[in-house]
């Protein structure tokens, strides 16, 4: 199979075609320095669907998922991204955010002196304000914490720790579907959340994720591996290499990476 | 330049000999210039282009309660010594003599029964050497005397207040203060300085403080003044067996803040604990010099100064650890983190160890920084406007020191004072 016919493989998928999901990119390129990584990115994402990006390093996994929540690093020489029909490339990170874009890190940020409860309160009334909302009140907050901590399975006493300091590998990813589950998020982009998670930290973050899902948002999940995607099952598979998407699928082009690696597709 | 010494109340021949000497001392030594290695950083030329009066003018009226009352923390109960213009407001304080002596060094110095106190304490470790001390040796007229006997644990912190207040000139003003904690006795302590006219004010204060056997001090320093005042502050610290002694400096606002911290360990097991925050903006200057003087084995000292710089404000740390040949097992650390907002901002950075025992663990690091921006990208990502995102940032930069602040309102004071530098309300519970 040449490079040729794994983009004609592309071009029939149904979603570019049938007017704008929630998330719309197109001919999306992004460079960093002088060097071009993403170079002519086509992805349209409907509410309801869970999209799996794949590839080898370096492919520009991270850089997609970066651009998209607006990381200032990068530089989008060429086309869009839309959220409901708003152009994200002309909003600051913050203002993505409470449009409704939600990335989980890959390394998150440890912030001592802030607990994940106040660090939660401060989001969370940060986008009621970009709303003209009041502040959440306290009682409702609470009770809104303790339902999502419930649901994504993490102990009381790990909410008044202060964010991420200290934390384990599985207890980080698992306080980014926390945070996830209280921001209701439109569009959440995990991005390597598998990484340097056990089976048991895996299932819990995956069951979490699964647990948010709804018709109303969507899932990007960015990972190397098809193991995390046993857990939350994607509607989509798309293998990105070299600032492409270059094969595009179903749940079972997932279980073909990991059979034959990504050699064959290149 | 001559001083006539006006300012004394003593009539004890052999104090009046150590404040002749004092001023002998800083007749030949003078004011210190930037060609001392410890004033390396700090010029002090600026400040002399002030006319200094070195006897303020009374106030005209008695400060009103309702004009410092923000000053004072408040919601608990405390021991309150404040003076404006250098005189003691005995309308503004709450003193005792109740078991324990919390009132006017002019007191202590003049009635007989403190006599021991005087010959034993005084000036015993203040600098005798270093001009700027040896001025204040020489003039100082009031301050405040604690003593507080042993086995006592106070229940009250002490807050003491400098207030500066319609001055028609500038305004040199030297307090000293002498605290000596008994065998078992515990203490908490607030020191503030503060300007209330537009002149341009320098303190010049010196604090001698004695911590007995197994004697628990908390010293807390709030140096948030106005663009117009100044301080130089020397603190003295000797610690005897077992005694736990910290100092914390807040150094939050002000024209130019020198402060010279000594500790000298005269016992085993003794621990130091020095640590500071550092927050400027405009054209503010700060020098923190650290002395720890590890004279005993077993003995610790823990030193953390944060600073934060913005505008094009300089900061300068110069942090001394010496360890006798005698004083084996020390556990010494010292850490020093600066984060420069601007390009035009300036951080000095000194650790100076000089270690002559073989059985010690020592240490020391530095770093000088911005903010973290993938820690900015990620919390802006969560919907955290930038500018709260950086005051968060910078708020858990300082928690650090902040966190071991053992009153409770004084922490949300210091708390509240940060968040309203970084120009937002953290709103969140602390």
């Amino acid at each position: 199979m040449t490079k040729q016919n794994n983009k004609q493989d592309q071009t029939p998928f149904p979603l570019g075609r049938v007017g704008d999901g929630l998330l719309s990119i197109k001919n999306l390129h992004a460079n960093i320095g002088d060097k071009e990584i993403l170079k002519g990115i086509d992805l349209n994402i409907k509410a309801g669907e869970v999209h799996a990006i794949m590839g080898p390093n370096g492919s520009g996994k991270t850089t997609l998922s970066s651009v998209i929540a607006g990381r200032e690093d990068y530089e989008v020489t060429k086309g869009s991204i839309r959220l409901d029909g708003t152009n994200l490339l002309e909003l600051a990170p913050e203002d993505r955010a409470h449009k409704g874009i939600f990335m989980s890190f890959q390394y998150p940020v440890a912030i001592p002196g802030v607990t994940v409860t106040n660090f939660i309160k401060t989001a969370i009334n940060a986008k009621r304000k970009a709303e003209g909302k009041e502040d959440m009140p306290a009682a409702e907050l609470l009770k809104m914490i303790r339902e999502k901590a419930k649901l994504i399975g993490i102990d009381r006493s790990f909410l008044s720790r202060s964010l991420n300091d200290g934390f384990s590998g599985g207890e980080k990813k698992r306080n980014e579907i926390f945070q996830m589950a209280m921001l209701e998020p439109k569009m959440a982009i995990l991005d390597e959340t598998d990484s340097g998670l056990d089976i048991d930290a895996l299932k819990t973050v995956a069951n979490g994720v699964n647990k948010l899902r709804s018709k109303d948002n969507a899932v990007i999940v960015i990972t190397h591996y098809q193991r995390l995607l046993e857990y939350i099952v994607p509607d989509f598979v798309h293998v990105l290499s070299d600032g492409k998407i270059v094969k595009t699928g179903g749940k079972e082009l997932a279980l073909e990476l990991e059979a034959k690696g990504y050699e064959w597709i290149k | 330049m001559a001083f006539e010494n006006k300012g004394s109340v003593e009539t004890d021949t052999e104090f009046h000999k150590v404040r002749a000497t004092a001023m002998q001392q800083f007749e030949n030594v003078g004011f210190p210039t930037k060609k001392i290695e410890d004033w390396k950083y700090t010029s002090l030329k600026e400040l002399w282009k002030n006319e200094y009066s070195l006897f303020p003018e009374l106030p005209k009226h008695e400060l009103e309660l309702s004009e410092v009352d923000t000053y004072f923390l408040k919601g608990i109960d405390s021991y309150k010594i404040v003076f404006v213009n250098g005189v003691f407001s005995s309308y503004l304080s709450e003193t005792s003599h109740d078991g324990l002596d919390i009132c006017l060094l002019s007191t202590a110095i003049n009635k007989l029964k403190y006599k021991i106190i005087r010959e034993h304490f005084f000036n015993r470790i203040a600098s005798k050497t270093e001009g700027l001390t040896s001025l204040n040796t020489a003039f100082a007229s009031e301050g405040v005397f604690i003593h507080i006997p042993k086995n006592t644990v106070l229940q009250k912190p002490i807050q003491i207040f400098y207030f500066t207040t319609e001055c028609k000139k500038d305004v040199l003003l030297q307090p000293r203060n002498l605290i000596i904690v008994d065998e078992n006795s515990q203490v908490q302590i607030v020191e503030r300085h503060h300007s209330l006219s537009d002149k341009k004010i320098l303190n010049n204060t010196v604090t001698e403080i004695f911590a007995n056997k197994r004697a628990h001090i908390d010293y807390y320093k709030i140096q948030n003044d106005n663009k117009n005042a100044s301080l130089i502050d020397s603190t003295f610290v000797e610690q005897k067996k077992q005694s736990e002694v910290s100092v914390t400096t807040f150094s939050l606002g002000g024209e130019l803040t020198r402060n010279n911290l000594s500790f000298y360990q005269n016992g085993a097991h003794a621990n130091s604990i020095l640590n500071g925050i550092t927050m400027l903006d405009g054209t503010q200057h700060v020098d923190n010099q650290t002395n720890v003087y590890h004279q005993q084995p077993n003995c610790e000292s823990h030193e953390l100064y944060k600073g934060i710089y913005d505008g094009q404000s300089t900061g300068v740390f110069n942090g001394k650890v010496f360890v006798d040949q005698v004083a084996q097992k020390t556990n010494a650390y010292q850490q020093n983190d600066n984060i420069l907002l601007t390009d035009d901002t300036t951080i000095n950075s000194k650790p100076q160890l000089e270690i002559f025992a073989d059985d010690v663990a020592c240490s020391h690091g530095c770093t000088i920084g911005q903010l973290d921006k993938d820690a900015l990208f990620y919390m802006r990502q969560r919907g955290i406007p930038e500018k709260e995102a950086k005051a968060l940032l910078l708020y858990a930069f300082t928690n650090e020191v902040v966190k071991n602040i053992k009153i409770p309102v004084l922490k949300s004071r210091i708390t509240r004072i940060i968040s309203e530098k970084l120009g937002v309300d953290l709103g969140i519970d602390l």
